[in-house]
């Protein structure tokens, strides 16, 4: 296996005086499915529309296969997108837009209609051959867009958001079936979302980005646990921030004091330095415990219930503690909103779920 | 009384639909229906003397227009000198519609309000200023002639088919412009650049995926185009001499100087019927042809 199937080597591009990709490197492996995810504006797009080669970049190279496509026309690249709005060629049916990318490729009547079966089969469209585009749901003509990208056979397929028009339901059965037919076919898939939930569900590794920079790139568990900075950690997932200020250092551990809970000591993963005011505290609301009574885990603290959200499998508890100044975010599957009659509550902290982290 | 009306009013939905088509509706059948049946019905009279028609029926004025050469002649150069107008408006306006609607990003009405900047002066005025233009002493020749180019005024300019392909193009240019700006603005890039993703190359895309999806602006600039100048006579009365002259102007001597109502009444009907016919088998060609190419 190629380590680097697709090289981005120091890719910026700029609009006017806009960095939409701000000086941005990094190795895509082949087969992999990756995801490319951030808030809208945040030049993820933009990378997607440069590896499509819809955009040239203004500074850098692109490796594909070990050769340059820099400079490659769309035509020209072994690559195939799949459109935000799918981009299903009204004026013929969905037979003849599969075909569409076939043309060129030289392959016989005989091939082309096996191609174009195979095709509809994977994706789940025989009998839809003579539909136009007008006459199809927004699953199916996203499942149309999907067999007209892989009927070439890239080497990548882009995927430019191709879930965001479609009904929750929908969306979740289509992010499995991508992931199986990824897993089948063995592409390598780069996907663009801001759905982080479907980023981290979906992908092997993940590229946060943030004006038009990397964040951090890993596997979705460490984007989750361990994030490096707090744009990562608020943008994944949920979680509380508490102020907090370091001290001195303990081999692979700091002492932190955190809000006017006192001083603990914490895992310094990302090696923060000593004596700083410019850190912060994160603690995941499903990693903090409620209970009517005291526990002996690390922190425990008496709390008033402020507000919750009954979201079925877990609920949401907003609570108000003395030491801490925000309202914190709890959420609980044992306990729901009538658990707690005078809403007098404890919530316990163990000391391993806080990551410490630089603010900026 | 007044409250029934107002019942039987508010009740019927065609009834109400009625009373607010009527100003137009009432419009139409005065000015153009009943001067239609009108012109239908002179068609199949006969013109005795300077004064007196004779009113029965026949349909010997339209054995007389295919009859007389010079009629079916005239027919067939205005139909040819309108295709070719919409034929080179096509051509012209097309390309700049497609840079408006794809290259330009900001002001396109800017553009397109200075794209129809002529045409907020009169119809005659343009006319006559490309007199000043084409003339044997109009701005191209004697520019021509005192650059040294020329020892002689290129006379074809001026009173001839091309004044007249010239200045209706330029004339009709406007009503091309609109509808193929609106049929291309509304095409969506990502259709385009879908295209060149599945390896068509920029020609390929615009043959199979541009064209076919800005039909129907085609279809409508060719009819806006087509239809008015087959029956335009000011343009050639004035610009065309002998070689310009067109059928509509043949008809207009009918009903004037000649006086021969009946027969101008045939050639109007017949025109009329050309441009029916022609501009059916236009659109149904063109239709059928980019389907094909798709």
């Amino acid at each position: 296996m190629n380590n680097s199937f697709i090289q981005i080597n120091q890719i910026s591009k700029h609009f006017g005086n806009v960095k939409a990709v701000d000086n941005v490197s990094f190795e895509i492996q082949e087969g992999e499915f990756f995801s490319l995810l951030g808030p809208s504006g945040c030049g993820k797009t933009t990378l997607l529309r440069l590896l499509a080669g819809f955009e040239y970049p203004t500074s850098g190279n692109l490796l594909l296969d070990g050769s340059d496509i820099t400079a490659l026309p769309p035509d020209k690249r072994p690559t195939n997108m799949v459109f935000q709005n799918y981009a299903i060629f009204p004026h013929i049916n969905v037979e003849k837009n599969i075909q569409f990318g076939l043309r060129k490729l030289g392959l016989t009547n005989e091939e082309i209609r096996e191609r174009v079966n195979d095709v509809l089969s994977l994706v789940k469209l025989e009998g839809y051959e003579e539909r136009f585009s007008s006459q199809l749901s927004g699953g199916q003509r996203q499942r149309v867009a999907l067999a007209r990208a892989l009927v070439r056979q890239p080497k990548v397929l882009l995927l430019d958001e191709p879930l965001g028009a479609l009904d929750k339901k929908l969306r979740d059965e289509m992010q499995l079936e991508l992931r199986t037919l990824q897993k089948n076919i063995g592409i390598t898939f780069v996907f663009v979302t801001h759905d982080q939930q479907e980023a981290i569900s979906m992908s092997d590794r993940v590229a946060v980005m943030s004006e038009g920079k990397i964040q951090q790139l890993s596997t979705p568990n460490e984007l989750y646990k361990n994030p490096h900075n707090i744009f990562v950690s608020d943008f994944i997932g949920e979680t509380n921030f508490l102020k907090a200020e370091t001290k001195s250092k303990d081999g692979e551990h700091i002492n932190v004091s955190i809000e006017k809970l006192g001083e603990f000591k914490i895992k310094n993963s990302l090696n923060i330095s000593e004596n700083s005011s410019d850190v912060i505290c994160s603690i995941r609301p499903e990693t903090m415990m409620i209970d009517k009574e005291k526990s002996d885990w690390d922190i425990c603290l008496e709390g008033k219930i402020k507000q919750t959200s009954y979201l079925g499998e877990i609920t949401k508890f907003y609570i108000e503690t003395k030491e801490i100044e925000k309202i914190i975010t709890v959420s609980s599957q044992y306990f729901d909103n009538q658990s707690f009659k005078n809403n007098d509550c404890f919530i316990s902290i163990n000391l391993d779920d806080i990551s410490l982290l630089n603010k900026k | 009384m007044l409250q029934a009306v107002q019942k039987f009013y508010a009740k019927s939905e065609s009834v109400r639909a009625y009373t607010m088509l009527s100003p137009a509706l009432i419009l139409i059948i005065l000015l153009m229906l009943i001067p239609m049946i009108l012109m239908l019905s002179f068609s199949f009279f006969t013109q005795i003397s300077f004064v007196e028609i004779d009113y029965t029926f026949t349909i010997q004025r339209y054995i007389d227009f295919f009859q007389k050469n010079l009629l079916v002649t005239l027919l067939i150069k205005s139909v040819k000198i309108s295709f070719l107008v919409t034929l080179v408006t096509l051509l012209t306006a097309y390309p700049v519609c497609y840079y408006i609607a794809f290259y330009v990003k900001k002001n396109k009405m800017l553009w397109l309000v200075m794209l129809t900047l002529p045409f907020w002066t009169s119809y005659l005025l343009r006319v006559f200023s490309w007199k000043i233009i084409l003339g044997t002493k109009g701005v191209i020749n004697s520019s021509l002639i005192t650059a040294g180019l020329l020892s002689e005024p290129l006379t074809f300019l001026m009173y001839s088919e091309t004044a007249v392909i010239i200045t209706l193009t330029h004339a009709y240019a406007a009503f091309a412009l609109l509808p193929l700006y609106v049929s291309l603005e509304k095409i969506d890039f990502s259709l385009i650049e879908a295209g060149r993703d599945l390896g068509l190359s920029r020609l390929e895309v615009f043959w199979k995926i541009t064209f076919p999806l800005s039909m129907p602006g085609v279809i409508g600039a060719i009819l806006i185009i087509f239809i008015p100048t087959v029956g335009d006579y000011v343009t050639p009365a004035l610009l065309g001499g002998t070689d310009g002259r067109m059928l509509s102007n043949m008809i207009q001597a009918y009903f004037g100087k000649i006086n021969n109502i009946p027969l101008g009444a045939a050639s109007a009907t017949i025109m009329l019927f050309t441009v029916a016919v022609v501009t059916m088998v236009v659109s149904y060609t063109t239709k059928k042809l980019t389907q094909r190419i798709s």
